[in-house]
């Protein structure tokens, strides 16, 4: 026994051979290859240990004769070994590698948002209805912490650094062209753009072709700085300095060479089919003064016309970090939570490295006040905002507004099969394979992401009209609108609210 | 008028719509009765090169060379400008068959006649293109672009 | 049970307010009379006045009312008071005592003036100073209550029912160029005498009416500032957003009143390019006073009144003009009771502000 163990597999194909019509849809759309066709018994089989479960045969079976299922192949129950933890030992035993895991942390560890129950209004204080008054979900990022200043007619001056304007509080999360693909690039820039919101190219330079809805990006500038250069930064509306990302606090990131095809390599401006790394750190930035001359050079650069967002990863020490970075020079600070996703993580790190979001957002929010510096930036929550529920529980806690990721590629068709580092993503989404590629029109993936934000606009509004509030300025830092339930005292102390029936 | 339009740059190969078209054109209500175990002869194909797909059905062309060449009177071009084929008066010459510089006509299953794609005005989908609407990629669109 | 401060307490109310702009005095009667036609809009929980113009003789001067629970936080505070001021008159205020109004606590006037060298040494201006040593009185000893604390300016608030608290403080005594009063309908509440209203901060006093559903956006928000929302009642927060906005930030009062209660962005959209621009500038700069849910205040400044709802007109208010008068009140007939004969009577707009200054304008 030197090499690899067989491991059954985790999930199973399940055909229903009294629907199934052999059309070999599923076969064609696996690019797994787990589906295969018998000729001569004019059957269709399926290999379930090449399966990713990532659902593209269920979805486009004409006649629904296909579902995934658990498998229940165990070895013997064991509280402390479960199947997963010695699988993942047989892999490395038999590979000597680093596990790698993508999208968000899937670990049973509690979800504060379910936590928290909202207020709504009863007999002292009229609801509102939005179908029936102004309901307004604007917002303004950026610093607020400017003096009054009068011209020679006493009118007010606009003294204000400049700031982004948001139809709704809601903004698509850095993922980068490399990761996801052209497609969905397209995708999330045509949605921004017709939602009034933006788009973050995250560390994958901006193609050409996306120039044109620079006033709806926000650039990414990382430790790796692909694709960084003049024309970059000036067509955006805004720039972010990635310090961390949620889903893998501490370490960088790595784009294989596979990924890295022509069009990646002129936008990234790196070599062709070689590894992409960014370092784990900036290497000009190892203390909070570096990261001030970063936010400063890249104001300078852009005749300080853009607002300079700072996004760090929830860590144990985030509030902290989060009041250096107010008083950095930074507009805006996103924070990101250790449920965010990711194109390809070791899995240890996605799974035990840093916070929760909601933990992180709160204390944030209370230090920043404590400090008086909370108008010195705007906050944006991120790491796993599912629903509408969930941003609205955000903004009360503190946010100005949320990046949306894993929620906007669900959108788009991705089933959470947690594959992307493969880079044989069957929805188009994390590929750079142009017959994968293709399959994500982004004429239908765009108009699936303005349909997903303007439901959550709309539920936002309802639950906001219901709490007899009508703008959504009103809303942010609102704690008393919270409940916890269910929390501990020491949990509901960080997340600053009262316990429900209190 | 409206007609089916295929985008090649969307289209994956995966060949739904000739099972759909099928279905669409069977008659019968459900698709797995409709199709389990046949050999479907649909009215739309997908040509498949070296990484490159494309659907073809009946383009409805402005000046129609089918209808010309039809013996029987079968074949006419409607007011609104739809090719239609009345498998009534169709003798099954194949003449039609022949002279589709598309190859969008073609022998009926029961090999009585010739069939061809008329846009399900002629069957149960009334007149909602069946492959349309089950593109899983917006490739196949029925619009009218004059 | 928890008292007022510890726990937030919604309640709605009756709000009604007089001034005379060529500055003529008034005693308090006509506001009792005012408030009294409007009895069913409280429920005997709390009742207050504020009246501007009514300490001429000591207008250089902070006028402190106090309420003290017992001697000790009265020994404390005028210790305080000792090491922080001047103390130019002290002395307890005059009460009628009646029935209606009961368990009084002790009730006393200072007039004071900062310590030129306290002062100096605090590199604070006047008011600033002034403003934080109230604070720590009412947040650091125990007991003690200042409820007004502006110059030639006094607050006189209950608990019980306003006309009642009217004739409890002798209020046909004093006499203002102007005047607001409050009645009380607290949902819940064990009434405390600093929970009335009133509520005044140096020289702004609130009277409100409503219950905001932005209370904690605003209260967290302003608490960066240096205030402390002890009582964590809407009237407290408002004041506090009015003080920081007109004293600190140095705003106009329609600046301010379109920071509380803006115009929609669809209806900015829709004024001039320079009003566009000011007033959504002020909803940029300070999106987080913005007040949602239902209220109408009277705001209380030397030398006027203004009158402000919110900006979906969730609460009544009505103004009414008569020569050099204007009123401001909840409902019609509490301005009808006192003059029937009105030259000009109208309800303003959802946050829509309405101002009424004394002909030489403010002081």
């Amino acid at each position: 026994m030197n090499g690899t163990l067989f491991i059954y597999p985790d999930y199973e194909v399940v055909r229903d051979y009294d629907k199934c019509i052999a059309c070999r849809v599923c076969e064609r759309q696996c690019a797994n290859e787990v589906h295969s066709y018998d000729p001569d018994l004019k059957k269709m089989f399926a290999d379930n240990t090449k399966c990713v479960n990532c659902h593209r045969c269920v979805c486009l079976c004409p006649t629904h004769a296909l579902k995934i299922v658990k498998s229940d192949n165990t070895y013997k129950i064991n509280a402390n070994w479960d199947n997963q933890t010695i699988n993942e030992v047989y892999r490395q035993a038999g590979t000597g590698g680093v596990l790698l895991s993508s999208m968000g942390n899937p670990k049973p560890y509690p979800v504060y948002w379910d936590k928290m129950l909202v207020n709504a209004s009863q007999v002292t204080n009229p609801s509102i209805d939005p179908l029936r008054e102004p309901m307004e979900t604007a917002v303004y990022l950026g610093k607020k912490n400017a003096g009054i200043e009068r011209d020679e007619n006493g009118r007010l001056k606009d003294t204000l650094p400049p700031q982004l304007k948001l139809s709704v509080p809601v903004m698509f999360s850095a993922m980068s062209y490399g990761s996801i693909s052209y497609n969905a690039h397209e995708s999330l820039a045509r949605a921004a753009e017709e939602l009034g919101i933006y788009y973050n190219t995250g560390e994958g330079g901006l193609h050409k072709d996306f120039y044109k809805y620079g006033k709806n990006t926000i650039v990414q500038v990382a430790s790796g700085r692909f694709g960084v250069f003049k024309d970059y930064l000036e067509t955006a509306a805004a720039i972010e300095i990635k310090m961390g990302q949620g889903a893998k606090p501490g370490i960088g990131g790595h784009l294989p060479g596979s990924k890295i095809t022509d069009a990646v390599s002129t936008t990234r401006m790196i070599p062709k089919g070689v590894d992409a790394i960014s370092p784990a750190p900036h290497h000009d930035i190892y203390s909070i003064e570096d990261l001030r001359q970063l936010v400063y050079s890249l104001k300078e650069a852009t005749d300080y016309k853009k607002p300079v967002i700072v996004k760090i990863a929830a860590v144990h020490n985030c509030a902290a970090i989060a009041s250096g970075i107010a008083r950095s020079g930074a507009d805006i600070i996103a924070v990101d939570g250790f449920r965010g996703g990711t194109g390809a993580a070791p899995t240890r790190i996605r799974d035990n490295v840093g916070i929760p979001i909601e933990l992180a957002l709160a204390s944030i929010d209370t230090r920043l006040r404590e400090e008086g510096i909370r108008d010195n930036v705007s906050i944006v929550a991120a790491g796993s905002i599912r629903s509408s529920t969930d941003l609205l529980k955000a903004i009360a806690l503190g946010a100005d507004a949320c990046y949306i990721g894993t929620a906007a590629l669900l959108s788009l068709g991705c089933h959470l099969c947690r594959s992307c580092h493969q880079g044989k993503c069957n929805w188009g989404i994390a590929t750079q394979r142009p017959e994968l590629v293709k399959r994500l029109n982004p004429e239908i993936g765009y108009r699936r992401l303005v349909r997903l934000v303007t439901a959550w606009k709309h539920e936002l509004q309802e639950m906001m009209g219901g709490m007899g509030i009508n703008s959504v300025e009103a809303l942010r830092g609102n704690r008393l609108m919270l409940r916890g339930i269910g929390l501990t005292d020491r949990e509901l102390s960080v997340l600053g609210i009262r316990h429900a029936g209190e | 008028m409206k007609r089916i339009y295929v985008k090649e740059k969307w289209c994956l190969g995966c060949h739904l719509c000739e099972y759909e078209c099928a279905y669409a054109n069977s008659g019968i209500a459900d698709m797995v009765k409709a199709l389990k175990g046949k050999n479907i002869c649909p009215r739309i194909k997908v040509e498949d090169g070296d990484g490159v797909h494309f659907a073809v059905n009946c383009r409805h062309c402005t000046d129609p060379i089918c209808v010309k060449s039809c013996i029987a009177g079968a074949l006419s071009r409607e007011g609104d400008g739809m090719v239609s084929l009345d498998r009534d008066k169709c003798v099954g010459c194949y003449t039609c068959v022949m002279v589709c510089p598309y190859g969008a006509i073609m022998p009926a299953e029961d090999g009585k006649a010739a069939q061809k794609c008329m846009l399900c005005t002629d069957n149960q989908m009334n007149g909602e293109p069946n492959c349309v609407k089950h593109c899983p990629n917006g490739a196949i669109v029925f619009e009218d672009r004059g | 049970m928890l008292l007022e401060g510890q726990e937030r307490i919604p309640s709605g109310c009756a709000v009604t307010g007089v001034i005379d702009r060529s500055g003529k005095g008034m005693t308090g009667e006509d506001m009792i009379r005012s408030i009294a036609v409007m009895h069913d809009r409280s429920n005997g929980l709390g009742g207050g006045f504020a009246g501007y113009g009514i300490y001429p003789d000591y207008s250089d001067f902070y006028a402190f009312h106090l309420f003290f629970d017992d001697g000790a936080a009265k020994t404390a505070t005028e210790e305080f008071l000792g090491r922080h001021f001047e103390i130019a008159y002290a002395s307890e205020i005059q009460t009628r005592k009646i029935p209606e109004i009961t368990d009084e606590p002790l009730i006393w006037r200072y007039f004071v003036s900062p310590l030129s060298r306290k002062l100096e040494s605090s590199h604070l201006d006047e008011r600033e100073y002034t403003a934080r040593c109230v604070n720590k009185i009412n947040t650091y000893i125990k007991g003690a209550y200042v409820f007004s604390s502006g110059k030639n300016m006094g607050i006189f608030k209950a608990v019980g029912f306003p006309e009642d608290v009217g004739r409890f403080y002798k209020l046909e005594e004093y006499s203002g160029y102007s005047w607001t009063c409050h009645g009380r309908y607290p949902t819940n509440t064990p009434g405390w005498w600093g929970g009335a209203h009133p509520f005044g901060f140096l020289e702004y006093s609130v009277v409100h009416n409503g219950e905001i559903s932005s209370y904690d956006a605003n209260r967290r928000y302003i608490e960066m500032f240096g205030y402390k929302c002890n009582l964590q009642t809407d009237t407290e927060v408002i004041a506090y957003i009015f003080d920081y906005l007109l004293r600190r930030k140095k705003l106009t009062l329609t600046e301010a009143a379109h920071v509380v209660a803006p115009s929609f962005w669809s209806t900015i959209a829709r004024k001039s390019k320079e009003d566009q621009e000011q007033e959504t500038l002020l909803r940029k700069m300070f999106s987080s006073l913005l007040i949602t849910g239902p209220f109408s205040i009277i705001v209380g400044y030397p030398g006027g009144l203004m009158a402000l709802g919110d900006r979906l007109k969730l609460r009544s208010t009505v103004v009414a003009e008569k020569g050099d008068k204007a009123y401001i009140a909840s409902e019609e007939s509490a301005i009808r009771v006192i003059e029937p004969d009105l030259d000009k009577v109208w309800a303003p707009a959802g946050g829509e502000p309405v101002i009424f200054e004394l002909y030489g304008g403010r002081k």
